[in-house]
């Protein structure tokens, strides 16, 4: 077991790609470093462990990415997603630090997909990791060994204290032993706050208790939560979080990528009383994916039910659950606990509103309804053929917005405008400057990375001092 | 229709996948997968042999146990392939040889051994056995060649019957449905990716021999063991022709092209076996399916014994223990070629019949659809 007592430059809080990054870059820049992750070695990397790829700027194709994507056009689309909730400075530090980036990771170990072409694939703006999250994390964990960064897992960090925007000692428990450990810079990369329930039903209430956490149950927030209540700045909506549509059947934390549902505008959503709420078609999935898990989630018992017939079953991508399947409407309404006389009324009533169109699931079709409130707007098709199929759906929380605020070296600035002297923060415990809303595909791991690297070697530029 | 728990288990693995696709990179596995939504049994025969066993998709996995999704693909398939080898085996009665391989392989060495080594003491006179033999003909003074040839064609005869029948079994059932014919151009990719080992590259970053880090050192190896075998019989045919075509009787000078691919193939195969054996006792076993382990440890250790007492035979073959080695060498062949389709050998031939497959069913180049966040 390593050593807390041990003396070092730079503690990292965390484990998942920000801390990675973080600590690789602290220690190649002389630091010793000590890396503090909450979750055990099999589950170590926090939500980063689930994901699959980044979004890179770059000027011309490379191995790993089509054609180009500049800056100005990286940041029309971050500026669209987040309806302006952004900091220009930040994100276009994080946008510009994304090109290098590449070969930074690729040179600690990091292996991507070649370049796909195809009409779907989002090779042109974001490099696939080979393997994933876990593959890339992997890497990270081998090379940060090789450097000597020293690993502690099953540890959680309680508290960074504060003094006049000093990092002045970190309290580690481990074991159920408390180590106050006292180092020269600390880096927070620590999560959101999206597991820890109480905190989400500050603001959800009760509905709370029917989301699915999509990721690592070890990002409660405990480090946030602590630099918040000591005077950091907060950035990003407290009360938001990126929230999907997932199977109901998903585990509670870490179902990960494979519970995702994307039969949503190929269907009617109903919610516990048969009943529509909205528009399932109303724009190309990718754009809309995001809505559903809020939508659900201000439902009763934040359950909703997709249901559609056996002309959709092929035509999204199929999730780890098998659809429920029935002959008829009423023995779908059994299996899944709904009013059947409800459910049918429902149906007929979308049925006969469909208007005869062109299906196209590719485009913004003109399959719509016509006088259903809520309408749908594409991709309607009468629900008749059997057998008919159903998915049960919860909200899926991705992450949460809320942060600390930080400046261009990643350090943590307090309430009253300082910056602190010693502390910073990369990932999404400081996300929140860049993305105060929204989400862009693969923005999050180039977050982390960027400003892990900042992090890191800012830290251990102090720490040498 | 088989409904073991292998196959149930590998059905719910794949649609795991099947949803996920992180994996696709590492292997033809995946984008052969995410051409289906549904798992046959057929399928899932063709998927298990298409497997390399590189071990890639096990470290990357986020489902990996203790998570309580317990996704460990590779063990699955390898578990999955036994199986299918005592499907496809023929006859089939002789499918029971599979379980508990590596019992069985040992039981037919040793008596393959005690056969050939009983007939030559028995027939001929210790003499004979224990002098000294030099000049053309010096193998045959111990063993006839006529005896040699006889044994030999039949039991390699009846290995390559069996194999092609199994071949065959394998096909029909996974390639039923396949849309277009497995033409010569599926058949070059595939020998192509076989003679390669495409699929044990990881991408093209090598393979998790060991642990998590990547290495391509299995690859090598596989290659050493499939290139000496294919060098030992190429010297063999060649010795053939210098036999029957132009009346050249063995034993060969030390740099005529028999020896000479002899030896290398030799090398090849006894450098490729140890360390694979090595690695077997090395790596960590998580990923690897325990009940397999007694096949791939049999057919190992009986090239590495093949190839050792052939060399030895080369390197002694002018003093007077040439022919008791030349016995116990042969014995060794003789029990390689007996349980050849009955051990893990058959794994190249449904492998490469995946690769056909696989190669018949997808254009080189292929995108595969994605869920991103
Ligand atoms: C299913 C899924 C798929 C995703 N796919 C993508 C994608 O493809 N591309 C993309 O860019 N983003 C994706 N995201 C978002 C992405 O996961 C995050 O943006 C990113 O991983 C954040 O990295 P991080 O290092 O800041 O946090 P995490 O990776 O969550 O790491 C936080 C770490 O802190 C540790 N920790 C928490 N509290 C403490 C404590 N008190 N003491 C010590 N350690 C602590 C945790 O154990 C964990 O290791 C996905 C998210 C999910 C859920
Ligand atoms: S990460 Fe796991 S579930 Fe996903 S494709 Fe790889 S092995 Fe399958
Ligand atoms: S070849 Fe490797 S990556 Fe592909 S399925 Fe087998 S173990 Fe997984």
């Amino acid at each position: 077991m390593t050593d807390l007592a041990g003396s070092y430059d730079v503690l990292v809080a965390g484990g998942g790609n920000a801390a990675l990054c973080a600590a690789i870059a602290a220690r190649e820049a002389g630091a010793s470093v000590l890396l503090v992750e909450h979750a055990p070695r099999a589950f170590r990397g926090g939500n980063s462990r689930h994901t699959r790829n980044f979004r890179v700027m770059h000027a011309a194709p490379t191995a790993t990415l089509t054609e180009a994507y500049a800056e100005d056009e990286y940041w029309d689309d971050l500026r669209r997603v987040t309806g302006g909730e952004t900091d220009e400075a930040l994100a276009r530090l994080t946008i510009r630090s994304s090109a290098p980036a590449l070969a930074w990771m690729a040179g600690r170990g990091v292996r991507f997909q070649p370049s796909l072409t195809g009409t779907l694939s989002l090779s042109r703006t974001n490099a696939f990791f080979l393997g994933g999250g876990k593959a890339l994390l992997n890497a990270y964990y081998r090379v940060a060994e090789r450097l000597g960064v020293v690993i502690r897992y099953d540890a959680e960090v309680r508290d960074v204290r504060l003094r006049d925007g000093v990092a002045e000692s970190v309290e580690v428990e481990s074991d159920g032993e408390i180590t106050t450990l006292r180092t020269k810079a600390v880096v927070v990369a620590a999560g959101g706050f999206q597991a820890n329930i109480e905190w989400l039903k500050q603001y959800w209430g009760a509905a709370a208790d029917n989301f699915l956490i999509r990721g690592t149950p070890y990002a409660k927030g405990r480090v946030l939560r602590n630099l918040l209540d000591q005077g950091a700045m907060p950035v990003g909506d407290p009360t938001q979080c990126h929230a999907v549509a997932i199977d109901a059947r998903a585990p509670k934390f870490d179902g990960g990528i494979v519970t995702r549902l994307d039969a949503i505008p190929f269907s009617i959503v109903v919610n516990r009383d048969a009943r529509r709420f909205y528009d399932e078609g109303e724009d190309l999935w990718p754009k809309r994916y995001a809505i559903w898990g809020r939508l659900i989630a201000q439902q009763p018992s934040q359950i909703a039910y997709a249901i559609t017939d056996a002309k959709a079953l092929t035509l999204f991508m199929p999730s780890m659950y098998p659809a429920i399947t029935a002959a008829t409407i009423d023995e779908l309404a059994g299996k899944l606990a709904l009013d059947g006389a409800a459910l049918g009324e429902t149906l007929r009533t979308y049925n006969a509103t469909v208007r005869p169109g062109r299906f196209n699931d590719k485009i913004l079709d003109d399959c719509r309804t016509d006088g259903l409130a809520p309408a749908k707007s594409h991709w309607a098709q009468r629900i008749d053929t059997p057998p008919y199929i159903a998915y049960p759906l919860r909200p899926g929380i991705t992450f949460t917005y809320l942060g600390v605020k930080v400046d261009d070296g990643a350090r943590v600035v307090m309430r009253n405008g300082e910056r602190a002297e010693n502390l910073f923060a990369a990932g999404e415990i400081m996300a929140g400057n860049i993305l105060g809303r929204g989400y862009l595909a693969g923005f999050g791991m180039t977050i982390g990375t960027v400003f892990g690297r900042i992090a890191g070697a800012e830290a251990a530029k102090h720490a040498r001092h | 229709m088989r409904a073991t728990d292998t196959v149930v288990e590998a059905r719910r693995v794949m649609e795991i996948c099947n949803a996920c696709r992180y994996c696709e990179g590492y292997c033809a596995v995946f984008p052969a997968m995410e051409l289906r939504r549904e798992f046959s049994n057929a399928d899932l025969s063709y998927l298990a042999n298409l497997c390399h066993d590189c071990r890639g998709c096990s470290y990357a996995c986020q489902y990996a146990p203790p998570h309580e999704f317990n996704l460990n693909l590779p063990r699955t398939f390898a578990e999955l392939r036994a199986e299918t080898y005592r499907e496809y085996a023929w006859p089939g009665p002789l499918a029971a040889l599979f379980r508990r391989n590596g019992v069985v392989v040992s039981l037919v060495v040793a008596l393959a051994l005690a056969v050939v080594l009983l007939l030559t003491t028995g027939l001929q006179k210790p003499s004979v056995i224990y002098g000294l033999h030099a000049g053309a003909g010096a193998f045959y003074a111990v063993i006839p060649l006529g005896l040699m040839i006889a044994v030999g064609l039949v039991t390699f005869g009846y290995a390559l019957l069996a194999l092609a029948v199994g071949y065959r079994r394998f096909w029909r059932d996974t390639a039923a449905e396949l849309k277009h014919a497995a033409g010569w151009r599926a058949w070059r990719r595939a020998l192509g990716d076989a003679a390669a080992l495409r699929n044990l590259a990881g991408g093209g970053f090598g393979c998790n021999d060991r642990d998590e880090s990547f290495s391509t050192t299995r690859r090598w190896l596989h290659h050493a063991i499939f290139y000496g075998f294919v060098s030992c019989f190429a010297a063999t045919c060649v010795a053939t022709v210098y036999h029957h075509v132009l009346g050249w009787i063995a034993p060969y000078p030390l740099l005529s092209v028999p020896v000479v691919l002899g030896m290398l193939g030799g090398m090849g195969l006894l450098i490729g076996t140890v360390g694979l054996l090595i690695l077997k006792i090395v790596r960590d076993p998580a990923p690897g399916a325990r009940e397999v382990l007694g096949a791939d440890v049999a057919l190992l250790v009986q090239l590495a014994l093949v190839a050792a007492t052939g060399l030895l035979l080369l390197a002694l073959r002018d003093s007077a223990a040439m022919g008791a080695l030349l016995a116990v060498h042969l014995g060794f062949v003789l029990a390689l070629f007996l349980v050849l389709p009955y051990g893990k050998f058959v794994h190249g031939v449904y492998r490469l019949g995946a690769l056909v497959h696989y190669a018949a069913e997808t254009a080189p180049v292929r995108s595969g659809e994605r869920v991103i966040e």
